[in-house]
C-alpha cells in the first residue's frame, strides 16, 4: 500500500463524511433544546434540489448555497410551527416532514435529472464543517446562550420560570438544524455528487440522527462518530477494489448495518443514554397550563 | 386596528367531535392547498382537481385500481396501528413488506412448476413469517438493548431492499428473462385469485377486510386490546397494572410484521405475478399516514386508505394528462399529514380570541 493510496482514501473519507457532520451537528443543536426533528432526510433532499436548481438557473455559487440553506430553514420552520405552536407529536411531524421532503424534492427536481453542472471544490466545506463543530461546541458549553439552550432541553418548565422564552429558543435551535441540513443537502448535490437524482441522500439523514445518539449529544463525539462511520463505509468500497468477491449489494448495505450495530452498542448502556439525553426531548411545552 | 389575539386554551377533556373532524379538516385544507399549488403551475384548479381526484375513479376499472392500491395500505396501516397505539414507532413497514415478498415470493419461485390449492396459503404464511422475522429484529434490539426502534426499523428498510435487489439480479433471476432484473413468473395457483373478471382487484382485499374485523375484535373485546389502550394512554399505569411491556413490544411488532409481509405477498402474487426491484411504491411509508389519518381505528383506516390510494391514482393521471411529476402524490400525502397533526391541536385544546387588554387576566 503506497502513500498515494492512503492519501486518496483519506481524501474520499473527508469528502464523503462532511454531509454527515453538517446534518448531525445541526440535529444535535435541535435535540439539545429538547426537540427531536426526524425530518433530517427530507430537509437534506429539499436543500439538495433547491441548491441544484439555483445553480442551473443562476450559475452563482453563493446564491446556490444560500438558497439551499434557506430551503432547509423554511422546512424546519414548518416543523417548528407545528410542534411548538400547534403542539403536534414530534415523531409524527418529523416523519411527515421527511415524506413531504421526498415528494417535494422529486417533484421539483424531475426536470433536472441528468442536467450537467460544474461542481465546487469540497475542501472549503470540509474546513467549514470542522469550524462549525468547534463553534457549536464553544457555543453550547462556553457561552450563556448555550447554557440557556441546554437548560431549555433539560427542563423547559424551570427555564420558563427563570423567564426565558422556551418557544423562541426552541424555534432558533430547530432553525439552525434546518440551515445545517440544507447545507448538507446542497453540499451533496453541488460538491459531492455533483448532480441531482431522486432520493440521492439515500438515508444519510437517518444516519445523521443515529450519529447524534452515538455521540451521546456531544458535538466532538458527533464529529468523531461521523468520521468512524465515513471510514467504515469507504473501507468497504476499497475492499471491493482489492478483489474481495462479495456481491455489490452487500457492500452498499454496510453503512446501514453499521448504524444498527453502533446504536445497539451505545444504547445498551441504559444509564448512560438516560444521563446524556436532554431530559425534555420530545416533550411538548404548553405555557398556559 | 383590531386588537384581537388568539390564545390556545386546554379543554381539560379530549373532544370526541374533533377527533373525528380533524381528518376531514385536514383533507379539505389539503384540497385547498392543492388548488393553490396547481393554479401556480398554470392549471385551472377545477380541471386539476378533477383530473386528480374524480377522473381516476370514474370507471369500474378505476374503482378496482383504487381498491387494489388501498388493499396493502389498509393492511399495513392496521399493523402499524397496533404499534402506534403502544407508542412503538415502527417506521420500517416497507422493509417488512419487502421481506414478506421475498419469503412468500421465494416459495412461489421454488414451486414454479408445481400447481396445487395448497400453494397460495403456503406463500401467504411464508410471507407473514418473513415480515415477522424482519419486525422481530428491531423488537428484540429494543427490548434487549434499549435501541431506538425508529432508527433500526428504518435502516432495515434499506437492507431489505438491497437483499431483494441482490436476489433479483443474482440467484433468482429469470433464466429466460433476457437478463432483466426480475424472477420467473409464478404459476396460476400461486397467484391471488381475481375478484372480478378483467379487473385487477384481488383476494388480498378480502384478507384486508378480515384483518380489519380481527383488529376491531382485538381492540374492543380482548385483554390484549385493553392492555394496548392502557399502555398507550399511560405507560406508568400499564406498568403498575403489571402488564408486561416487553411482551407487548413483541406482539405489536409481530402483528405489524405479519400484516406488512402479507401486503408484500399481495403485491407480488397479485398484480405483478413475479418479483422485481420496485415491488412497492412506498406503501410501507404511506401507510404511516393512513394509520394516523384513520385515527388508529380499523374502520377509520379503511376510509383513510381509500383517500390516500386516490392520491396514488391521481398522481398517475396528473403525470399522464398534465405532465406533472408523479411525486406530486407524495407531496399531497405529506400535506395531509401536516394538516392532520396541526388540526389535532383542536382535540385537546381550543382557540379563543381575546382583546389584547384582557390577555393578562386569563
Amino acid at each position: 500500500m503506497n502513500i498515494d493510496l492512503i492519501f486518496s482514501i483519506i481524501n474520499i473519507v473527508l469528502i464523503a463524511t462532511t454531509p454527515l457532520v453538517f446534518a448531525s451537528i445541526g440535529e444535535l443543536v435541535t435535540e439539545k433544546s429538547g426537540v427531536l426533528n426526524l425530518g433530517v432526510e427530507g430537509m437534506m433532499l429539499v436543500g439538495a434540489v433547491t441548491a441544484f436548481v439555483t445553480l442551473v438557473i443562476t450559475n452563482n455559487y453563493f446564491l446556490t448555497f444560500l438558497f439551499g440553506m434557506l430551503s432547509g430553514l423554511l422546512m424546519s420552520s414548518l416543523f417548528a410551527f407545528l410542534v411548538l405552536i400547534l403542539l403536534s407529536n414530534q415523531v409524527a411531524t418529523g416523519l411527515a416532514l421527511t415524506i413531504f421532503g421526498i415528494g417535494l424534492s422529486s417533484m421539483i427536481g424531475k426536470k433536472y435529472i441528468g442536467t450537467p453542472i460544474e461542481g465546487v471544490n469540497p475542501y472549503y466545506f470540509i474546513i467549514l464543517s470542522f469550524f462549525v463543530v468547534y463553534a457549536v461546541n464553544q457555543f453550547l458549553y462556553k457561552t450563556k446562550p448555550g447554557l440557556i439552550l441546554r437548560a431549555v432541553g433539560e427542563s423547559h418548565i424551570s427555564a420558563h420560570a427563570q423567564g426565558y422564552n422556551v418557544i423562541k429558543i426552541r424555534f432558533l435551535s430547530i432553525a439552525f438544524g434546518g440551515l445545517m441540513c440544507g447545507l448538507a443537502g446542497a453540499y451533496m448535490s453541488i460538491a459531492y455528487a455533483p448532480m441531482w437524482q431522486e432520493n440521492m441522500v439515500a438515508g444519510r439523514g437517518w444516519i445523521a440522527l443515529a450519529l447524534v445518539v452515538f455521540a451521546t449529544w456531544k458535538p466532538g463525539r458527533a464529529l468523531l462518530g461521523a468520521y468512524i462511520f465515513g471510514s467504515v463505509s469507504i473501507l468497504q468500497m476499497n475492499l471491493q477494489g482489492f478483489g474481495v468477491r462479495i456481491p455489490a449489494q452487500f457492500f452498499v448495505m454496510a453503512p446501514y448495518l453499521a448504524t444498527i450495530i453502533v446504536l445497539v452498542i451505545i444504547s445498551s448502556d441504559r444509564l448512560r443514554i438516560k444521563l446524556s439525553a436532554p431530559a425534555c426531548l420530545t416533550i411538548p411545552f404548553f405555557r398556559g397550563r | 386596528m383590531i386588537n384581537i389575539y388568539p390564545k390556545i386554551i386546554s379543554r381539560g377533556h379530549p373532544s370526541l367531535l374533533m377527533t373525528y373532524l380533524a381528518p376531514i379538516i385536514a383533507i379539505v385544507l389539503t384540497l385547498i392547498t392543492g388548488s393553490i399549488i396547481f393554479s401556480f403551475m398554470g392549471f385551472t384548479p377545477f380541471f386539476a382537481l378533477h383530473t386528480f381526484f374524480i377522473s381516476p375513479i370514474s370507471t369500474y376499472y378505476g374503482v378496482s385500481e383504487l381498491f387494489l392500491k388501498a388493499t396493502p395500505l389498509a393492511l399495513i396501516a392496521i399493523g402499524l396501528s397496533f404499534c402506534f397505539k403502544n407508542n412503538i414507532y415502527n417506521i420500517g413497514a416497507e422493509g417488512q413488506l419487502t421481506m414478506g415478498a421475498i419469503f412468500g415470493g421465494g416459495v412461489g419461485i421454488f414451486f414454479y412448476n408445481v400447481e396445487g390449492f395448497w400453494l397460495l396459503p403456503l406463500i401467504i404464511i411464508c410471507g407473514a413469517i418473513g415480515g415477522i422475522i424482519w419486525a422481530m429484529i428491531p423488537a428484540i434490539l429494543k427490548v434487549r438493548f434499549n435501541t431506538n426502534e425508529i432508527l433500526t426499523s428504518l435502516m432495515l428498510v434499506y437492507v431489505a431492499a438491497l437483499i431483494l435487489d441482490y436476489l433479483v439480479v443474482g440467484p433468482w433471476r429469470d433464466p429466460d428473462g433476457l437478463s432483466f432484473p426480475k424472477t420467473r413468473p409464478f404459476n396460476d395457483s400461486a397467484r391471488m385469485p381475481l375478484l372480478f373478471e378483467g379487473l385487477r382487484v384481488h383476494f388480498g382485499l378480502i384478507l384486508t377486510i378480515i384483518s380489519v374485523f380481527i383488529a376491531w375484535f382485538i381492540y374492543s373485546k380482548t385483554m390484549l386490546g385493553y392492555q394496548l389502550k392502557v399502555a398507550g394512554l399511560s405507560p406508568k399505569a400499564s406498568r403498575f397494572a403489571g402488564f408486561n411491556q416487553n411482551k407487548l413490544v413483541y406482539i405489536t411488532f409481530g402483528i405489524c410484521g405479519a400484516l406488512s409481509g402479507i401486503a408484500g405477498v399481495g403485491e407480488v402474487t397479485g398484480p405483478i405475478g413475479l418479483i422485481y426491484r420496485d415491488i412497492s411504491p412506498n406503501y410501507g411509508f404511506t401507510a404511516i399516514i393512513v394509520a394516523f389519518l384513520g385515527r388508529l381505528h380499523p374502520v377509520g383506516i379503511i376510509f383513510a386508505s381509500i383517500v390516500i390510494a386516490l392520491t396514488y391514482l391521481g398522481a398517475e393521471d396528473a403525470q399522464l394528462f398534465m405532465q406533472v411529476p408523479q411525486a406530486v402524490g407524495f407531496v399531497f400525502q405529506g400535506l395531509v399529514l401536516f394538516y392532520l397533526l396541526g388540526a389535532d391541536l383542536l382535540i385537546n385544546y381550543r382557540i379563543s380570541f381575546y382583546k389584547r387588554s384582557l390577555i393578562n387576566e386569563h
